[in-house]
């Protein structure tokens, strides 16, 4: 073993929070809806941009650019990550939950049957998804602190990570030592969705549970940037307020983030919250133009940052947009515990658009002159 | 033109490639070979592992996505050069050089070590640290590095087989942005320079050659051009060229015309 000759210097404590209160939702708002073509045309031109520059871009006087916009996309996207999209897929453990949270299936006021998977139902999974191709999976719970806890997730590592080059978390806020002691036993990245940033339409869609506190989540990232996790993903559930004001806060968070963990990487996911019947319906609707727009000014705000995009959205859509910016495909997904190995299908997260197997979505990628990639990590690399 | 010699090994072309970002593992293949490459690098995280140590171990070839890469670069003129991309320090640096040698039965090794995973910027300490283990350990180290004299220097004396400094930012197509320290890395070396990372024209990787840089290493710049296999030609000539100045001598560029000797004249009087 080398002995390092110098010790890692320790940033000071920081918090997304000082940043964050330094803009009320209305200013941000206002910012992007005064943006004019001249803001639109500085912002392309400019060679590297700022967040003002990426409210322009979000801004309803970009619209007339979107074809500019996804050209200059697809050139930035092919120079960092070339011809490649990367392919991983959810593995849900468990349905329990002890949070309201009124957009979500696993909603602890939903009638649904709770499901956490054992030892040898994790295996079953597994096996199915390893004769699928994945090697990266994310792993996905409700919030159930008592039952699927940090005991829980060791045992899952462990019993995962002789079988894929990476895997991934979306569950519950937890702690830094919790972070660290997971990225010890194999962990990759942590997802945690904001859902928005607009704390008042937070405390409406989060009336209980431990999700309820709004800043915690939004000090989540901090922790998981000290703690060392390789990969942090961000971003809102577009849908439940004005998409446009939700991704300036996004990028904002991203911005700072990577200013002050610059060892980490990090993801944007976009999931849009679809009218269906019975379920909540958005407040505000998001075209997929609208879509492709912010897709593609994220992508020219962060030339490094992954985009990621989920069977949520329609086969037609996901096939059109692999040159425009997106880096992440997940395929064949269910979103139920123990949906691979048993065929039925109750108890999801959310309906999926694109049902074609992870194979058929492959096939797509390489008929877009584009590889699909199943692996990208090893799980030998931890820090 | 000369051979160029590293380690045990002697090279007739002084392009060595990269294998990421192409849009299948076919269009690499033939822009590898159109390329005329012997020294092809690999990332070990985007290598299938357990499937190349089956087949070393049973000589079975394991079905799956990852063993297809491998399978396209099995030709007798590639040599595999794997690299470290996605280590953050030298513990995790030595661990994988481990896994590459026992995987791909290597013990060559393209010591890359970025804690920012943005810009990719080399970590000088880690790497130096790294490359004293990997040559105590039999390895044949090519350190990717900034283009910095000094470190360059220690690496030789450490035992590296070659240093790879760079142009500019890994995938920026910026050209030799650092050619005033490669030129210094250049006069001073012991051991071959590999300029790597920044070029983006088959103009910057001739202008490496003419100024003496032993080889380059391409990959963006033709992984995404728009015809991978005749830019990967492009950059063949180019290098040939490159190394055929360099070797008939280039001549100096002059400021000014030396016309005539004012202050020494009178000596000829």
């Amino acid at each position: 073993m080398p002995t390092t000759a110098l010790p890692r210097t320790q940033p000071a404590i920081t918090s997304f929070e000082q940043t964050f209160n330094d803009w009320a939702w209305e200013d941000a708002t206002a910012l992007i809806h005064s943006r004019t073509a001249a803001d639109v045309e500085r912002a392309l031109q400019n060679p590297t941009r700022d967040l003002r520059d990426f409210a322009a871009l979000i801004s309803p006087a970009a619209a007339p650019y979107l074809e500019r916009m996804a050209a200059l996309a697809n050139q930035a996207t092919l120079r960092r990550f070339g011809r490649v999209i990367q392919l991983y897929a959810p593995l849900y453990l468990s349905n329990e939950c002890q949070n309201i949270c009124t957009y979500c299936g696993f909603s602890m006021d939903n009638a649904l049957e709770r499901k956490t998977l054992n030892p040898a139902e994790i295996l079953r999974e597994t096996e199915v998804l390893k004769a699928m191709g994945y090697e990266h999976v994310l792993l996905v719970t409700g919030e159930a602190n008592r039952s699927v806890g940090m005991p829980y997730f060791e045992q899952a590592f462990n019993l995962l990570r002789p079988h894929f080059s990476q895997l991934s978390l979306e569950v519950q806020p937890l702690e830094e030592q919790d972070y660290r002691r997971l990225t010890e036993l194999g962990l990759h990245s942590v997802l945690v969705y904001q859902e928005t940033y607009r704390q008042e339409t937070y405390k409406v869609h989060h009336p209980k549970g431990r999700k309820s506190s709004f800043a915690y989540r939004l000090d989540t990232p901090d922790r998981l940037g000290r703690a060392g996790v390789h990969k942090i993903g961000l971003g809102v559930l577009i849908g439940l307020e004005d998409w446009r004001s939700d991704s300036f806060f996004t990028a904002m968070h991203l911005r700072y983030l990577s200013r002050t963990y610059w060892r980490t990487k990090y993801s944007i996911s976009f999931p849009r919250l679809r009218p269906h019947a019975g379920g909540l319906q958005p407040t505000s609707i998001m075209s997929d133009r609208e879509l492709v727009q912010l897709i593609t000014a994220y992508r020219l705000l962060d030339p490094d940052v992954e985009l990621s995009l989920s069977t949520r959205e329609t086969e037609r859509f996901r096939d059109n947009v692999i040159p425009l910016g997106v880096t992440t495909f997940s395929a064949g997904s269910k979103t139920n515990p123990g949906g691979y190995a048993c065929a039925e299908e109750s108890l999801e997260q959310f309906e999926i658009s694109d049902e074609r197997s992870p194979a058929e979505v492959a096939a797509v990628i390489r008929k877009s002159g584009y590889q699909p990639v199943w692996k990208d990590w090893d799980r030998g690399y931890v820090g | 033109m000369e051979l160029l010699r590293i380690a045990e090994k002697t090279f007739e072309s002084r392009l060595f490639t990269g294998t990421g970002k192409f849009s299948s593992n076919s269009v690499m293949e033939a822009a590898l070979l159109a390329s005329g490459t012997e020294l092809v690098t690999v990332a070990l995280r985007r290598v299938d592992v357990d499937g190349a140590l089956l087949r070393k171990q049973t000589g079975a070839a394991k079905a799956g996505h990852q063993d297809e890469m491998l399978r396209h670069l099995r030709h007798p003129s590639f040599n595999l050069l794997p690299n470290t991309s996605g280590v953050r320090n030298a513990r995790e640096a030595i661990y994988a050089a481990q896994l590459a040698r026992e995987a791909l039965g290597t013990h060559w090794l393209k010591l890359e070590i970025h804690p920012d995973p943005r810009y990719l910027m080399p970590d000088a300490v880690e790497t130096l640290n790294a490359a004293r283990e990997l040559v105590r350990d039999d390895f044949v180290v090519l350190p990717y590095v900034h283009a910095d004299p000094v470190l360059c220097k220690q690496l030789e004396e450490v035992g590296c087989a070659a240093v790879m400094p760079l142009g500019s930012p890994i995938g920026s197509n910026r050209g030799l942005q650092s050619r005033a320290f490669l030129e210094i890395i250049i006069e001073q070396a012991g051991i071959p320079v590999i300029v790597d990372a920044g070029i983006g024209r088959p103009s910057d990787a001739a202008l490496a050659l003419e100024m003496g840089a032993d080889a380059v290493l391409v990959n963006t710049a033709i992984a995404v051009a728009h015809d991978p296999v005749r830019m990967a030609d492009a950059f063949r000539l180019a290098v040939m060229a490159g190394r055929l100045a360099y070797e008939s001598g280039v001549p100096a560029e002059r400021l000014h015309a030396e016309a005539s000797s004012p202050l020494t004249a009178f000596l000829d009087a």
